[in-house]
């Protein structure tokens, strides 16, 4: 027995407890914040713990102040060594002008990866409708999609009611809530190497790319830039940044060209992740009002030329707020210069 | 630094080479929690719908979409919400002590909360988390996909109760010490198991029922006494119980030099 337990009980037992203080009050208010006297107290008092554990670990018949002990500097460990910032309050105009397109740049290499394979899919769809365009209930499977589309249009153009009436905010609500799942799915998909992102960006070209052709041979490219352009340049943008999102989840699970652990790998881009994917249901949020609200209703109640300028003015809203928001200005030479 | 078992435990190595655990849940009694905020959620929605009746009699169509906006948002934020809430607990974990902590030991960060809640979504597929529970089944932490990539354990809470250290620490009159080649014939008998049989006696004094405890120190009494024979003058006159705490007393205290 190399320790005198009553007195080492009677002597450290204060310190345990006002450590025990000090974490109840930092576990129950999430951003309490302590200044440099209380932080060192905070210190020393775990390192104190820490000391007493490893004592006790040589006094085998003391398994209950071994546990408490335990419990103690486990709480108190997480507290202290924590690297990672901790988070600030949360400002949505920041985050929104300045953290989500800043993080869309960090990861730019996987946004135009996530680009090329839904590229590949349109191109593969295209040319697998053009040369067999009986293959059309499998490259686009939705029923609407399945007729003629010189019949279809002609259907929209001569509607004399408005067949989304009373059921606008309904429809809106349901492709919003769909549209999210399918970009969280795009992102969850990443886990499995990235194989699942890639199908999914791939076949959701395979559709857009069938589409495409679809009306293009049917002479309908205005009705189809229409229809999808004001709410596909925000719908399909967000599921490519879905797809960058579960790229780089995929690129962090399979760890090529790093020296670090998958734990330091993913630790390296959970963050990102969920700033990605909360903007991407921003966009779909603003996607499906508009989807609802807007492209459903074509000429003559809206002249395509108005949808299609509606949509331009979006996409490069888009790409300009992508490109230039949460730039720091670069100093130019006088400034930079000491 | 990690070390991981099968044993369902979780074993943290700090920097300063202290060592402490964490007991993994098993993918069952998740599966149960998970069962219970399933049946909140429901639950949750039920209560909201009366909200819902009222905006659907204005609206219908705006009813409806509150509905499905509201559902949607329980599905994907209710364990977000709680888990960041209660520092990696939800209702159903709260209920059957379980926790989501870092598997490091570090704090739980929010982006880490709903990476886990998120990858649901693959965990999930094809159907009854299948997938999920095929991964925390060979998982050696018994991880989920989500947990995986959040890099995060489900943890089972064991409660920890400060050590009724006052029953050592009583200062109480030990007869014993008036016979100090007594004392030190006993502590040369007494063997460190022994003593940490009678030390946990005395500390979990107040966990046992009256009865057993008087039949545990009774029992502990006796042996003890056969021990080393003690002059009736002084044993007599004590309780079974503060014998005991006469003993290791006697046993821990340090000697004079």
């Amino acid at each position: 027995m190399i320790i005198d337990l009553t007195k080492f009980i009677s002597v450290e037992e204060p310190f345990w407890r006002e450590l025990e203080e000090i974490l109840k009050k930092l576990e129950e208010r999430q951003y309490l914040s302590m200044n440099l006297e209380e932080t060192e107290r905070f210190h020393y008092l775990y390192e104190r713990a820490a000391s007493d554990l490893a004592r006790l670990g040589t006094f085998a018949s003391e398994p209950e102040t071994r546990r408490y002990l335990e419990s103690l500097v486990g709480r108190a460990y997480g507290e202290i060594h924590e690297s990672r910032q901790k988070s600030k309050r949360f400002n949505p105009f920041t985050w929104f002008l300045v953290t989500f397109p800043q993080t869309f740049r960090r990861h730019f290499r996987a946004f135009a990866l996530s680009v090329a394979i839904t590229l590949v899919g349109v191109v593969f769809g295209g040319f697998a409708l053009a040369l067999d365009p009986d293959a059309k209930a499998i490259l686009m499977p939705f029923e609407y999609l399945q007729g003629n589309p010189e019949d279809r249009v002609a259907l929209e153009e001569s509607a004399e009611s408005d067949r989304l009436a009373g059921k606008k905010a309904n429809f809106s609500a349901f492709l919003m809530t769909h549209n999210i799942q399918v970009a969280v799915t795009t992102l969850a998909l990443g886990v499995t190497w990235a194989a699942g992102t890639i199908l999914v960006l791939f076949s959701t070209g395979v559709m857009l790319g069938s589409i495409i052709v679809d009306y293009v041979r049917a002479g309908q490219t205005a009705f189809l830039t229409g229809w999808l352009l004001p709410h596909g340049s925000f719908e399909i943008s967000a599921i490519l940044i879905a797809g960058q999102a579960g790229l780089l989840l995929g690129r962090a699970m399979i760890g090529t060209g790093r020296r670090q652990s998958l734990r330091q790998r993913m630790r390296s881009i959970s963050n990102d992740l969920v700033v990605l994917i909360s903007g991407v249901a921003l966009m779909l949020v603003w996607a499906g009002f508009v989807e609802s609200f807007f492209s459903q209703y074509h000429q003559p109640v809206i002249p395509y030329w108005a949808k299609i300028s509606f949509g331009i003015f979006e996409l490069a809203g888009l790409i300009l707020f992508f490109w230039k928001s949460g730039r720091t200005p670069s100093p130019t030479a006088s400034q930079a210069e000491p | 630094m990690m070390n991981a078992t099968r044993l369902n435990s979780l074993t943290v190595r700090t920097p300063e080479g202290i060592t402490f655990g964490f007991l993994l849940a098993s993918p069952v009694i998740r599966f149960f929690a998970y069962a219970i905020d399933l049946a909140c959620i429901l639950a949750i929605f039920s209560a909201f719908r009366v909200i819902v009746l009222v905006f659907s009699i204005a609206s219908l169509d705006f009813g409806i979409a509150i509905q499905t906006v509201l559902l949607f948002a329980l599905q994907i934020g209710y364990g977000m919400g709680w888990e960041w809430l209660f520092r990696g607990q939800t209702p159903g974990k709260r209920l059957l002590r379980l926790r989501v902590i870092d598997a490091e030991g570090l704090q739980l960060q929010f982006s880490q909360i709903v990476i886990r809640n998120l990858l649901r979504a693959a965990d999930s597929l094809p159907a009854l988390y299948l997938v999920g529970a095929v991964a925390a089944w060979f998982s050696p932490r018994g991880q989920r996909l989500g947990d995986i990539a959040a890099n995060t354990v489900v943890t089972r809470i064991v409660p920890i109760e400060t050590p009724h250290w006052d029953q050592v620490l009583a200062g109480k009159f030990n007869s014993l010490r008036d016979y100090p080649h007594l004392e030190a014939r006993l502590r040369q008998q007494v063997r460190p198991v022994e003593l940490s049989l009678a030390l946990q006696a005395l500390l979990r004094r107040d966990q046992f029922d009256a009865r057993a405890r008087t039949e545990l120190f009774a029992q502990l009494g006796a042996h003890f006494r056969a021990l080393v024979v003690f002059p009736p003058e002084a044993v007599s006159e004590i309780s079974d119980e503060q014998y005991l705490r006469n003993v290791v007393d006697s046993v821990l205290r340090p000697r004079r030099k």
